[in-house]
């Protein structure tokens, strides 16, 4: 067995949903735009076949429910870390249902079910992250100090640290991992004054990797047998300056891949999965 | 005490080496009394020490004899009953395997003793024997510890009883010598700084001390030995040598867990006579696989088993699970289907706060996968998955943040983590953090400037109360120190920077552990697991090796008690002329004596050590530097003034000026001194000026010595030790008594004479000292500041101010914990309540014995390297500033001007420049809410003279102080080694304070003061008299 921390971006599942028809209406939004459920799909396609195809990850799809319409970004119905998966209440009330079906997929796969019960705590998804060594919980519109505190029961061989999310609905709205050690992040002044509160709250030194663009910096790492370091991130036509950014990287597999629909309801990459190591947990 | 007879027994004949060890043991610590009073680095000596002690022994002895002894030792010890004779006839068995002494130890002590020379010499046939990579003998030195240790116990032996106490020196003494010839060479690497401190005649006191493994180890020490002689005592009982990560704790009255200070004794740590402890880890190697012996890993690996058992260390499922296999492939090996003892083992044991069959299962479960793995693997894998947990190291502190909110602050080897509830919410790296500090119960870290931020923060937190607070602090200091530090904050230094409790990390750091850790080359120990020992299954099969040593000495402890007091007196007095004699000498080594980075005894402070009074000295003296660097006139401790509120106790005299001294050397004392404190705060409200030495106090009536008390200083100040000792005869009356002083009117003069090159400064400082010295013990309890980038020092005159608000508030602080004697469980607070305990003690005794006091001098004189700089205390002029030396522990930082005492109104300051010529005059005026004071300043100045005392150009390399007080008089003396452009200047610098109740003729008390000092040492000049005189105005404190 894997020594504690060890593995960090090993991954072996995907849990994913698919986008029901009222995304296009009733999701919600921080910014008025209009969505183009079809395209949306077609994007959420590629994104699952790069997960399973090109990556070979094992992809469970769950089903869209009409009544959920942000079901699509699972990410924010539980924190997965090690054989634990901590199922969330999210902040938003819509989207409270999105965890049943998220808790039996991971139910499925085996893992230790840890459930947010206090009606007082919100906690999505999107506000975590895990950067192999820690747990950082942006205190956000969504989530609160409680849901962290519940985080923390769970995940107790991490420290976890809550840091504020100033601008943007999430914390991994403007930044993620990009590799062990190695946080990606916007520039944007409210972006930067929050890497800053992270540093400070570490025990351990991050590398940073500044994007031009706050929302490209919502990428996707994973570190995979044979395949090394793969890096999921936005695609030139995005964000082209921060798309030279990520080239830079020359140990990791860059996969560019589109998020031009699902931004518009907020979805990053990181949104639209929920990244599991199995193995780990045997 | 019957069943060890029979291990020990069985054991004898191969044990007689390690018998003699305990003896050794014994006299070394004696021995090192001496030394640890000295902190400086004299390695000879500790070299010395170290051999005696044993430790370099146990490693030549076969393992299997250490086990047997420490077996036999350790359950007989606990068998025995508390009462000290027995004690130490237990310990001797223990020691010594022969059963013969078992059935001595009920006899007459003299046997006992005599057995115990045979035990050493058989120790140093031993020890030639065994040891044939010892170090180079250093015989000279030897021969010194010889002669010295004889005097010093004597002195040593208050308690009573001196005839066979003086016999059992004597026997010692020339044991020791015997023993010295082979044994004393070695020298252990692996000691910490911190020596054992010990005498062999003081009464001794079974200590419980709980095991990591959960057993009990008991020995005996002294009452007087200082925490670390204990601690490594049970270091050597683990065979560990590593030790620099694990401390002594201990329950205060207030049943929260204290670190024992190795610097300090024992007693005085320990409230209410509890001598329980428990081994534990105090720094957490944030990379276990860098330490270098799988014993030290064992051990570690051990207190993490309990950090996570408890929940103190909180982990996952899965790492409970993965941590307990472990555990179990440690102790129990492979994964044997056929035995049933892992799994009946798993059922008993706590692997998890809420452990149930899940855990247990998957414990088992990963356990089989760890197959073929060694225990010293298994340690090790545990270990790496121990440390990556996020709470690993980090000890937690209650606290509210300024909204009143309640969180967690946690110190680590990082920094300061601060939580709300389970989550981090913000993190103050060491680096970040310019100055740790507290004031009564609230505790404040300065911060740097960020980037983009131009001014530094000040962050406060609230913790319950002050002992929290300083808890707090005190263990910030300590992590800080050995985790970012390469060798411990030089004390001068520090205490330039500091204000309050000057309390420093006085171990080895992290750095320095590491380097001493990677010289270590023994095979590696063998190592009994304790599911070994539970199970009776060894996986190693090899067998504990732990030798104790304490319990041979036990059995001397009562007849030491014994030893009269007499010739310890003389022989102090003796010394303390030498001392006066020989300040050249001590010039000289200082010269030669390294910087002080690991606090280590230095001749001038074995030379002091003699006086009980020592340490505190060292430290109170300290505080005199700072304050003279500061410009600042502080009169800390003034016993006389107490003295003379001791007039009450007239009928007693003698007792009484023991009591004074004892109060100052505690400190606290001075005021504490029980009764006469009390009927002093009322008689010293109305104003007292004492002036010992030139006029007697006319308050003084008791005190009645002036000069005289300055050559029988030395007794007195042994007789102030031994005040301590008896503090448990505590009496109520003191207590009050502390209150009352802040009111009295006191007027120290000190008198610096500094040598600057052969100048001398004489300054004479007329200051409150009594206040001050209750006041200053008080502040740093309440307050204390660390520097932990070790920033430019402070300026003193801020310091000042501080300080005397400080002061003030500790004053009053003070008063209220003497008034509750026992009130006080932190540490530091601790010392007031000491002091007091001691001054009633002192009461008790004083009428009895007066000698009796010296032996605990000796105790404290080893305390003072935790300061490491501290200098010895010269008893030379006047005697006894014992009275100070329980101030040094409280380690004040500046003691605020005067006495201080809060309520000064009016501040006179006279300068004289022109040796007593000319007078200059300045008036400050200070008002304090609660009296009405004057002080006076007077300042003769030498027109050639520089400011020595205040910014120096040069580099502080070193200080030390001397300090001896009399009932009236206290005398510090300052070396500093300053390098000016390459030109290294010693300067000496002597301070004299007399102290009484009434007016003092300064002229007189000058002239008398500065003509001592011209006749003890004619090539130093006179450069400064500071006449510092403070008088209640009114009686309004009432």
């Amino acid at each position: 067995m894997a020594g504690l921390m060890a593995g960090f971006g090993h991954y072996t599942h995907a849990v994913v949903r698919g986008i029901p028809s009222s995304l296009a209406k009733e999701a919600l939004r921080s910014c008025q735009a209009e969505v183009d459920v079809a395209k949306a799909r077609r994007e959420h396609d590629a994104y699952v076949e790069v997960l399973r195809t090109r990556l070979g990850l094992e992809v469970v799809e769950l089903p869209a429910d009409e009544s959920l319409p942000d079901c699509v970004f699972v990410e924010d119905a539980a924190v997965v870390c090690g054989d634990t998966a901590l199922i969330t209440r999210p902040g938003a009330e819509s989207r409270r249902r999105e965890t049943e079906a998220m808790k039996g997929a991971l139910k499925d796969l085996n893992l230790n079910i840890v459930e947010m019960t206090d009606e007082n705590a919100t906690l999505d998804g999107g506000d975590v992250l895990f950067t192999g060594r820690e747990f950082f919980v942006g205190l956000s519109k969504r989530t609160n100090q409680r849901g962290a505190e519940i985080l923390a029961d769970a995940f107790k061989d991490y420290a976890v640290s809550t840091v504020p999310v100033l601008e943007g609905l999430h914390l991994k709205t403007f930044c993620s991992m990009g590799g062990p050690g190695l946080i990606v992040i916007g520039s944007s002044e409210p972006a930067q004054k929050t890497l800053k509160i992270m540093q400070q709250m570490s025990d351990h030194r991050y590398d940073k990797l500044t994007v031009p663009d706050d929302l490209a910096a919502n990428c996707v790492y994973m570190n995979l047998p044979n395949k090394g370091h793969v890096l999921m991130h936005c695609t030139p036509e995005q964000y082209p300056e921060s798309v030279k950014v990520f080239e830079k990287l020359k140990d990791h597999m860059l996969i560019p891949v589109s998020n031009l629909e699902k931004v518009k309801v907020d979805g990053g990459l990181t949104c639209c999965s929920m990244l599991i190591n199995k193995k780990a947990n045997n | 005490m019957t069943t060890e007879a029979g291990s020990e027994t069985e054991v004898k004949e191969k044990a007689e080496e390690s018998a003699a060890q305990p003896d050794q043991s014994e006299k070394a610590s004696e021995e090192t009394k001496e030394v640890a009073n000295a902190e400086g680095e004299e390695k000879e000596k500790e070299k010395e020490k170290e051999g005696k002690e044993g430790k370099g022994i146990s490693r030549y002895l076969p393992t299997w004899l250490k086990k047997q002894k420490s077996q036999s030792q350790t359950s007989p010890t606990k068998e025995a009953p508390p009462t000290e004779e027995p004690v130490a006839k237990v310990t001797q068995e223990e020691e010594g395997p022969a059963p013969e002494v078992n059935g001595q130890a009920e006899e007459v002590e003299e046997k006992e003793e005599v057995k115990s020379e045979q035990v050493k010499e058989k120790e140093a046939e031993s020890h030639s024997n065994t040891s044939a990579d010892t170090e180079p003998a250093k015989e000279e030195k030897v021969d010194e510890s010889t002669e010295k240790s004889p005097e010093e116990t004597k002195k040593e032996a208050t308690e009573g009883e001196g005839a066979e106490e003086e016999k059992k020196k004597e026997q010692e003494g020339e044991k020791e010598a015997k023993e010295g010839g082979g044994e004393e060479g070695q020298t252990s690497i692996f000691q910490s700084p911190l020596r054992l401190v010990r005498k062999n005649k003081m009464k001794l006191v079974v200590c419980h001390v709980t095991l990591l493994d959960g057993t009990d180890f008991s020995c005996e020490v002294e009452k007087r030995a200082k925490g670390q002689f204990l601690f490594f005592k049970v270091c050597e009982h683990l065979n560990l040598l590593e030790k620099d990560y694990f401390g002594l704790t201990y329950m205060d009255s207030h049943e929260e867990k204290c670190w024992l200070d190795p610097t300090k004794e024992i007693k005085r740590q320990i409230r209410s006579n509890n001598w329980q402890f428990a081994f534990n880890v105090k720094f957490y190697p944030p990379d276990p696989s860098l330490l270098t012996e799988d014993i030290t890993r064992y051990l570690l690996c051990l207190q993490l088993r309990e950090d996570v058992a408890s929940g103190r260390l909180p982990c996952s499922f899965v790492t409970h699970a993965l941590l307990g296999s472990y555990t179990l492939q440690a102790e129990f090996g492979d994964h044997e289907p056929d035995q049933p003892r892992p799994l009946d083992y798993i059922g008993q044991a706590t692997f998890a706060p809420n452990q149930n069959k899940e855990m247990e299962e998957k414990i088992l479960e990963l356990h089989k996968s760890h197959r073929g793995m060694t225990p010293a693997q298994a340690d090790a894998q545990f270990l790496e998955n121990a440390k990556k947990l996020s709470m690993y190291g980090v000890d937690l502190h209650h606290a509210k943040d300024s909204e009143g909110v309640d969180i967690m602050l946690g110190v680590c080897a990082n920094g300061l983590l601060v939580y709300k509830d389970r989550l981090r919410i913000n993190r103050f790296a060491w680096p970040k953090i310019l100055k740790i500090s507290y004031k009564r119960n609230n505790f404040y870290i300065k911060i740097r400037p960020g980037e983009t931020e131009q001014f530094e923060s000040t962050v406060g937190f609230k913790l319950q109360n002050h002992r929290s607070a300083k808890r707090l602090w005190k263990v910030c200091v300590e992590n800080h120190s050995f985790f970012r530090l390469n060798a411990p904050e030089p004390p001068t230094k520090a205490r330039f920077l500091t204000l309050g409790s000057k309390f420093r990390y006085s171990g080895r750091t992290q750095a320095q552990t590491r380097l001493a850790s990677s010289l270590i080359d023994r095979p590696a120990p063998n190592f009994e697991r304790t599911s070994s020992k539970r199970i009776s299954r060894s996986l190693d099969g090899a067998p504990v090796i732990s030798i104790t040593e304490a319990t041979a000495e036990n059995g001397r402890e009562p007849h030491l008690e014994l030893q009269s007091d007499s010739k310890d007196h003389d022989k102090t007095q003796e010394e303390v002329l030498k001392h006066q004699a020989s300040i050249s000498q001590l010039k000289r080594s200082f010269m030669e004596a390294p910087p002080p980075s690991p606090p280590q005894p230095n001749q001038w402070e074995k030379r002091l050590t003699s006086s009980p009074a020592t340490s505190i000295r060292i430290q109170q003296q300290q505080v005199s530097l700072e304050e003279e660097i500061a410009s600042v006139l502080f009169s800390r401790h003034s016993a006389a003034g107490f003295y003379s509120a001791d007039e009450t106790d007239c009928s007693v005299p003698e007792a009484t000026l023991d009591a004074v001294i004892c109060s100052a050397s505690a400190t606290v004392c001075s005021s504490s001194s029980s009764p006469q404190k009390l009927l002093i705060s009322s008689t010293i409200s109305a104003a007292e000026v004492v002036e010992p030495q030139t006029e007697a106090a006319p308050a003084d009536n008791t005190i009645s010595d002036t000069k005289e008390p300055a050559k029988t200083t030395e007794v007195e100040i042994e007789e102030t030790v031994v005040v301590q000792e008896v503090s448990r005869v505590a009496k109520p009356g003191v207590v009050t008594v502390t209150a009352g002083l802040p009111a009295a009117e006191q007027e120290t003069r000190k008198q610096e004479v500094r040598v600057v090159e052969e100048e001398v400064m004489l300054k004479e400082e007329v200051k409150p000292t009594k206040q001050e010295s209750v006041s200053s013990e008080s502040e740093s309890e309440e307050e204390a500041e660390y520097h932990p980038n070790m920033p430019i020092a402070q300026i003193p005159e801020e310091k000042e101010e501080e300080e005397e608000q400080e002061e003030m508030k500790k004053k009053e602080e003070v008063e209220e914990d003497v008034s509750v004697p026992d009130a006080p469980s932190i540490p530091a607070e601790e010392e007031t309540n000491r002091a007091e305990d001691d001054v009633k003690k002192i009461e008790t005794e004083e009428s009895t014995d007066d000698p009796m006091v010296t032996p605990d001098e000796a105790p404290n004189g080893v305390l003072p390297p935790e300061e490491g700089l501290a200098a010895p205390t010269l008893e030379k002029e006047e005697p006894k500033v014992n009275g100070e030396a329980s101030l040094v522990e409280a380690e004040p930082r500046p003691q605020v001007i005067c006495c201080s005492e809060p309520p000064v109104v009016k501040t006179e300051m006279v300068t004289i420049s022109d040796t007593f010529a000319a007078q200059k005059t300045e008036i400050a005026t200070k008002e304090v809410p609660i009296v009405h004071t004057e002080t006076k300043t007077i300042t003769y100045e030498a027109a050639q003279l520089d400011g020595n005392g205040d910014g120096e150009p040069g580099v502080l390399m070193t200080a030390q102080t001397i300090t001896s007080e009399s009932l009236c008089t206290t005398t510090t003396t300052h070396i500093t080694k300053t390098l000016k452009g390459g030109l290294s200047e010693t300067r000496i610098e002597k301070r004299i304070v007399i102290t009484g109740d009434c007016d003092i003729d300064h002229d007189q008390a000058l002239a008398q003061a500065i003509k001592e000092a011209k006749e003890q040492h004619p090539d130093m000049s006179v450069t400064r008299v500071v006449v510092h005189k403070e008088t209640e105005l009114a009686d309004e404190e009432d």
